[in-house]
C-alpha cells in the first residue's frame, strides 16, 4: 500500500436517500492504490449502498465520488467506460445463466471494449485461471458450484483489469464448506497488489487480510482503523456492542 | 363490399369527421338495436364461458383416471379444436351440417364452436395444473384411504386450480371475444349490429358505437386479468 | 354414411378445388410471414419502451395494450376496413387486414416480453452495467436472450393464434384458405371444401399444438 500517492477512490459528503429515509448521511472515505479496505456494520447501516455509489448503480443524491482523480458524479462523464475499472462482485453471483463462464467473462471484452473474440477469450482464460477455474471454461452457471459461480464473477471483473474491485458481501450467500475457496482467491487478488472495497461478514479474513477495518452505523463511519485496534480495542460503544453480538452468534 | 359514403360535399375535414364517426341522429337511430346486440353478446359470452370451463373441467379429471383409450380421445379432442380456428368452426357447423340434415340456428353454431374450443384448452390448461401437483400430494392422500377421485377433489385440485387462473383467465377472454365471429353467420349480436347499421346509414358511427359496447364488456376483463396476475405473482 | 361421404369427404370435388385451396394456403402463410415478424418487433418494443420506467410512457403503453387486446380482432378488422373510407383513407385490403392483426398482435406479444423481462432478476441488468456494458447492450446481450426463453411457450402460443387469425381475413374478402375454401363450396354446393381446409389447418397447425403441451407441461412443472 502507496501512502504517499493519491487515493484510488475517494468520497466527500456522499448522501443518499430512500425515499424518506436517509440511508448515508455525508460520508467521506479514501482508498489508497493496493489497500483491503473491510466494512462491517449491522444490516441496515448503509454499507451495501455504500458500495453501489462508487459505480453509481444507485445515483448519489449529494456529495461526489472520484475514482483515480475522475469524478464520476460528474455530469457528462462516460460512466460506462469508467465501470469498467471498478470491478464489483455480487452477492447473489449474478452470473447470465444463458452463457457458459467463459462468456460471461468475455461478454463487456467484446461488447464495450470492442476485442475481437480470439482475444477476447485469450483474456477470460487467463482471467479464470486466476481463480483457478481453466477447467470450467465451457461449463454454465448450473453446472457450477455456487463457490465456483462467485469465482468466475470475480474473473468477469477481473477480466477488465480494473484499478479496483468492490466485493458486495461475496459469500453470504455460499454454504459454509464453499466459503474457502472464495476467500483463498480474494487473499490472492490482495497479495497481488489489488485494491479492494470488502463489505462481509467474515471478521476471520478481515482480521488475517485487511489494511483497515471500517465501522459503519445508521448511514455513518463510526469508527476506522487497523484491524487489531478495531477487533481488540473498539472505542465505540455501538462498534462493542455490534461485534459482542458477533460473538454471541459464533 | 365498401358501403357507400354518405357525406355532405361541401363539408369541411373536422366536419366531415365528426358527421361520419360522431353523428348524434345516426347514433339515436341505431342504439336501440346495438343495446339488443349487446345483450346477445354477453348471453353467448356466459353460456359459452360455462360449458367450455364446465367440459374442459370434466376432461381433465376423466384424463386424470388414466384409461388409455379414453385419453387417446380425450388428446385428440383437444389438439383439434386447439388447432382449427374458431370460425372454420362455426363455418362448418352452419353452412355444412345442413347437408346432412343437421341445421342449426347461427346462435347455436357460435356457441357450439367456441365452447368445444374453450372446453379444448381448458381441459389441457387444468391437467398441467394437475401434473404440477407434487407426486407426494397423491401418495399422501391415499395413503390414508382416499380414493382417487377423492383425493382429485379434496387434495389436488384445490391446488390445481389456483395454478390455473392466471392462463384460464387470459384463455377465456380470447374465446369470449370470439363472439364477434357470429356476426359471419348474422348472428345478431354487436359487431353484426352495428356494421350493417352502419352500411344501411353510410355513416360510420354505428360502428363506434359498437366498439365502445365492447370496449365496456372487455376492458373490466383486461383490469381482472392484470389484477389476477400481479394477486399471483406476489404468491410466488 | 354415403351422403356424410358425398357431401364432407367427396374425392372428386377434393380433386377439383385442390389447386385454388392451395393458392389460399399460400396467401394464409404470406399474412402470417408479414404479422408474425411485425407483432413480434413490436411487442418487443413495448417491452423495451416500458423497462425504461418513464411514468407516462408507461400508461400510453398500458392504453396501447389493455385497448387493443379488449376488441375482438374481428371487429378491430371491420373498424379499419369499413371505417378507414370514412376519414378518405384508401387502405389497400392486404394493407387493412395486416394493419388490424398487428394492433392485436402486438399488444398480446408486449405483454408476453414485459412478463418476460420482469422474470429476470435485477442483478442480471447490474451485473452487465457494472462492468460497463450501456443499458442497450445490457438488454441486448443479457436480458432479451434470457426473457425470450423464460416465455417461449407464450411466444409459441400466440404465435398459434395470429396463424389461426388469419382466417378472419376471408370476411373482408381477402383470398386465404378460409375464403377460397367458401368460395369453392357456394360454387359446388357441397361442404368438401370447407372441410377439406379444415384439414390442411389441422396439417399445418397439429405440430405446434403438440410442440405447445410439452413445453407446457414442462413449464408448469417447474413452478
Amino acid at each position: 500500500m502507496k501512502q504517499d500517492l493519491p487515493p484510488i477512490l475517494e468520497l466527500k459528503g456522499l448522501v443518499k436517500s430512500f425515499g424518506a429515509l436517509q440511508v448515508l448521511k455525508g460520508i467521506d472515505f479514501s482508498v489508497q492504490p493496493g489497500e483491503l479496505a473491510f466494512i462491517i456494520g449491522p444490516s441496515g447501516s448503509g454499507k451495501s449502498t455504500l458500495l453501489r455509489c462508487c459505480n453509481r448503480l444507485e445515483e448519489p443524491d449529494g456529495g461526489s465520488v472520484t475514482v483515480d482523480g475522475i469524478d464520476i458524479t460528474a455530469p457528462g462523464v462516460d460512466i460506462n467506460r469508467l465501470r469498467q475499472k471498478i470491478g464489483m462482485v455480487f452477492q447473489s453471483f449474478n452470473l447470465y445463466p444463458h452463457m457458459t463462464a467463459l462468456g460471461n467473462v468475455t461478454l463487456a471484452l467484446r461488447k464495450v471494449q470492442g476485442m475481437d473474440k480470439a482475444t477476447a477469450d485469450a483474456k477470460g482464460r487467463a482471467a479464470l485461471e486466476r481463480v483457478g477455474l481453466t477447467d470450467k471454461a465451457d461449463a454454465y452457471p448450473n453446472q457450477l458450484s455456487g463457490g465456483q459461480q462467485q469465482r468466475v464473477g470475480i474473473a468477469r471483473s477481473l477480466a477488465l483489469e480494473p484499478l479496483i474491485v468492490l466485493f458486495d458481501e461475496p459469500t453470504s450467500a455460499l454454504d459454509p464448506e464453499l466459503v474457502g475457496g472464495v476467500l483463498k482467491v480474494m487473499r490472492e487478488l490482495r497479495e497481488s497488489g489489488m485494491t479492494m472495497v470488502v463489505v462481509s461478514h467474515e471478521m476471520a479474513f478481515a482480521r488475517a487480510a485487511a489494511d483497515r477495518v471500517v465501522f459503519m452505523d445508521q448511514g455513518q463511519i463510526v469508527e476506522q482503523g487497523p484491524p487489531e485496534e478495531v477487533f481488540g480495542n473498539p472505542k465505540h460503544a455501538r462498534l462493542r456492542e455490534f461485534l459482542a453480538t458477533l460473538a454471541d452468534r459464533h | 363490399m365498401n358501403p357507400v359514403v354518405n357525406v355532405p360535399p361541401t363539408m369541411s375535414t373536422l366536419d366531415r369527421f365528426l358527421f361520419s364517426f360522431f353523428n348524434p341522429d345516426i347514433a339515436g337511430r341505431y342504439w336501440k338495436a346495438i343495446a339488443e346486440g349487446f345483450v346477445t353478446t354477453t348471453w353467448l359470452g356466459v353460456t359459452v364461458i360455462i360449458t367450455g370451463l364446465v367440459v374442459g373441467l370434466a376432461l381433465a379429471v376423466a384424463r386424470a383416471q388414466h384409461v388409455k383409450p379414453l385419453n387417446f380421445c380425450i388428446i385428440v379432442f383437444a389438439d383439434v379444436f386447439r388447432a382449427l380456428p374458431p370460425l372454420v368452426i362455426i363455418i362448418i357447423l352452419f353452412f355444412a351440417f345442413p347437408y346432412i340434415e343437421m341445421a342449426m340456428s347461427a346462435f347455436t353454431a357460435t356457441w357450439l364452436s367456441l365452447s368445444l374450443v374453450l372446453a379444448a384448452f381448458a381441459e389441457e390448461i387444468f391437467w398441467a395444473g394437475i401434473l404440477a401437483v407434487p407426486k407426494g400430494q397423491w401418495e399422501a392422500a391415499r395413503s390414508t384411504g382416499m380414493s382417487r377421485l377423492e383425493t382429485l377433489q379434496h387434495v389436488v385440485l384445490p391446488q390445481a386450480v389456483r395454478m390455473t387462473v392466471p392462463p384460464l383467465t387470459n384463455r377465456v377472454m380470447a374465446i369470449t371475444k370470439g363472439t364477434a365471429l357470429g356476426s359471419v353467420v348474422a348472428l345478431h349480436e354487436i359487431l353484426n349490429v352495428s356494421s350493417s347499421a352502419s352500411s344501411e346509414s353510410g355513416n360510420a358511427t354505428p360502428l363506434l358505437v359498437g366498439a365502445c359496447a365492447y370496449l365496456i364488456l372487455f376492458i373490466p376483463f383486461v383490469w381482472f386479468g392484470r389484477w389476477i396476475e400481479t394477486r399471483f405473482a406476489w404468491k410466488r | 354414411m354415403e351422403t356424410l361421404l358425398t357431401v364432407f369427404f367427396n374425392v372428386e370435388i377434393m380433386k377439383k378445388v385442390w389447386p385454388f385451396l392451395l393458392q389460399g394456403l399460400g396467401m394464409t402463410v404470406v399474412l402470417s410471414l408479414v404479422v408474425i415478424p411485425l407483432g413480434l418487433a413490436g411487442g418487443l418494443g413495448i417491452a423495451i419502451l416500458s423497462s425504461l420506467q418513464r411514468r407516462w410512457l408507461n400508461r400510453v403503453l398500458i392504453v396501447y395494450v389493455d385497448f387493443f387486446r379488449a376488441f375482438p380482432p374481428l371487429v378491430l378488422l371491420i373498424f379499419i376496413y369499413f371505417g378507414f373510407p370514412f376519414l378518405q383513407i384508401d387502405l389497400p385490403k392486404f394493407a387493412a387486414v395486416a394493419l388490424g392483426f398487428f394492433l392485436n398482435t402486438s399488444s398480446y406479444f408486449g405483454e408476453i416480453f414485459r412478463a418476460g423481462f420482469e422474470s429476470i432478476p435485477r442483478g442480471q441488468l447490474e451485473a452487465a452495467r457494472s462492468t460497463g456494458l450501456t443499458r442497450w447492450q445490457a438488454l441486448v446481450s443479457v436480458v432479451i436472450p434470457q426473457a425470450t426463453r423464460n416465455v417461449l411457450p407464450d411466444l409459441i402460443s400466440n404465435t398459434l393464434e395470429v396463424i389461426k387469425l388469419t382466417s378472419l381475413a376471408s370476411v373482408v374478402a381477402l383470398p386465404e384458405l378460409l375464403n377460397n375454401a367458401r368460395q369453392a363450396q357456394a360454387l359446388t354446393y357441397n361442404a368438401t371444401p370447407v372441410v377439406l381446409a379444415a384439414l390442411m389447418y389441422l396439417l399445418l397447425l397439429w405440430p405446434i399444438v403438440r410442440l405447445l403441451s410439452r413445453l407446457e407441461h414442462k413449464s408448469i412443472a417447474l413452478h
